[in-house]
């Protein structure tokens, strides 16, 4: 049975089926981010007075990643485009940078991950915090690692500011975070720490929304790259036998990629600038 | 295949959309190292840039300046409940007694002096 209005538009909408699909799923995921944005606001507005975190994530690299995006959606609207006027040489030519942004933006974003796992913030007996990287950089410490593994004592790097201190009120800045802040290590008693996590959720609130988050939006970039990658080898087969039905499924793979992009456009300063 | 003129033009727009949205991530970044006194001043340009290129993007890479009906229909019932949730997290929001507080950085908690390296 052939499934009508793949191709051809319905006459009351003007659109195929794909179309309209891929606009509800849009719309659903709207509703989806939108949720974990109203979760971010309300986490933030109800924190402490001093208590959320600035300065932890690096902004030249959340900068350049928004580049990456932003590049990779251009390079899918022209591979559409290029499919329009018939040249399918160019789409194979703009899908393959639209991959590699991708690959790159996921490569980018693990290596920050990466970062806030060897990271560390130390709570004191005497009330006071410091963060920075444990000598030896291991992964995922806490606080039962340190009985775990029977340590006496930590030596810590520590950072030149703690993420409570006023954004600018700090030359470091940005920087405070990665090896430029840094002091030389010191040496912590395991009697005098009350708690010690990695930045992982489990570290605050806003690490756990920092991770839902991106993670979420790492796993649609992943998604979307495997569609356009999938379109881009074994199912551009389809160019051959129904042009227009595989310059569709470019728009719809566009669309969703397009959506990815627009996500990553609020996340940018809303986790790494305010 | 559809008129080349025409999807030539499309591609200037495109172009064009592609350097406002390098431009829009460069003043939102250097807002940040201009910093406001005021933090809701900052969220506000920071959102309202935000806003710009993402209508950028809807509107030109997917196309909804010339969109279907159909399309739009389904666009206003999600805008419609994305307002309402927007909404309720802000009236949410204001139940909070230190919303005011928490939003200028306040004073930090104890930390650590700087270490005393031998």
């Amino acid at each position: 049975m052939d499934i009508p209005y793949v191709v051809k538009l319905r006459e009351d909408t003007n659109l195929y089926n794909a179309k309209v699909g891929i606009w509800l799923f849009l719309a659903s995921e709207v509703m989806l981010f939108g949720a974990l944005f109203s979760s971010y606001i309300l986490l933030r507005v109800g924190a402490p007075p001093g208590t959320w975190p600035h300065g932890l994530l690096n902004i030249p690299i959340g900068t350049f990643n928004t580049t990456v995006l932003i590049t990779s959606s251009i390079t899918v609207v022209m591979a559409w485009a290029s499919l329009k006027m018939g040249n399918f040489g160019k789409f194979r030519f703009y899908q393959a940078i639209t991959l590699l942004c991708a690959l790159s933006f996921l490569t980018i974003k693990t290596f920050e991950y990466r970062d806030k796992f060897t990271h560390y913030e130390v709570w004191k007996t005497d009330g006071t915090r410091l963060t920075g990287h444990i000598e030896g950089t291991p992964w995922f410490w806490n606080t039962a690692t340190l009985k775990q593994k029977n340590l006496d004592h930590i030596t810590v790097h520590p950072d030149a500011r703690h993420y409570s201190e006023p954004i600018h009120a700090h030359a470091a800045g940005a920087k405070a975070e990665h090896g430029a802040g840094h002091a030389a290590g010191v040496s912590i008693p395991t009697a005098e720490i009350s708690r010690l996590s990695a930045f992982v959720p489990g570290h605050s609130t806003y690490f756990a929304i920092y991770f839902t988050l991106t993670a979420l939006h790492a796993l649609h970039v992943f998604g979307g790259a495997l569609v356009i990658g999938y379109l881009w080898g074994p199912g551009a087969k389809l160019w051959r036998t129904d042009p227009e039905q595989f310059t569709n499924r470019i728009e719809v793979s566009g669309l969703f990629w397009h959506f990815v992009d627009l996500v990553w456009i609020f996340l940018f300063p809303v986790l790494y600038l305010l | 295949m559809s008129d080349p003129q025409h999807i030539a033009k499309h591609v200037k727009v495109y172009i064009t959309v592609f350097i406002a949205l390098l431009v829009g991530t460069l003043v939102t970044v250097g807002m940040y190292y201009f910093h406001f006194d005021s933090v809701a001043v900052t969220i506000t340009i920071a959102l309202f840039i935000a806003t710009v290129k993402a209508s950028l993007v809807a509107g030109f890479f997917m196309h909804l300046v010339s969109e279907r009906k159909a399309i739009y229909a389904i666009l206003a019932f999600t805008a419609f409940f994305f307002a309402g949730l927007m909404a309720l997290t802000i009236w949410a929001a204001h139940d909070y007694p230190e919303t005011s507080q928490s939003l200028q950085r306040a004073p930090h908690p104890a930390v650590a002096p700087a270490p005393h390296v031998p």
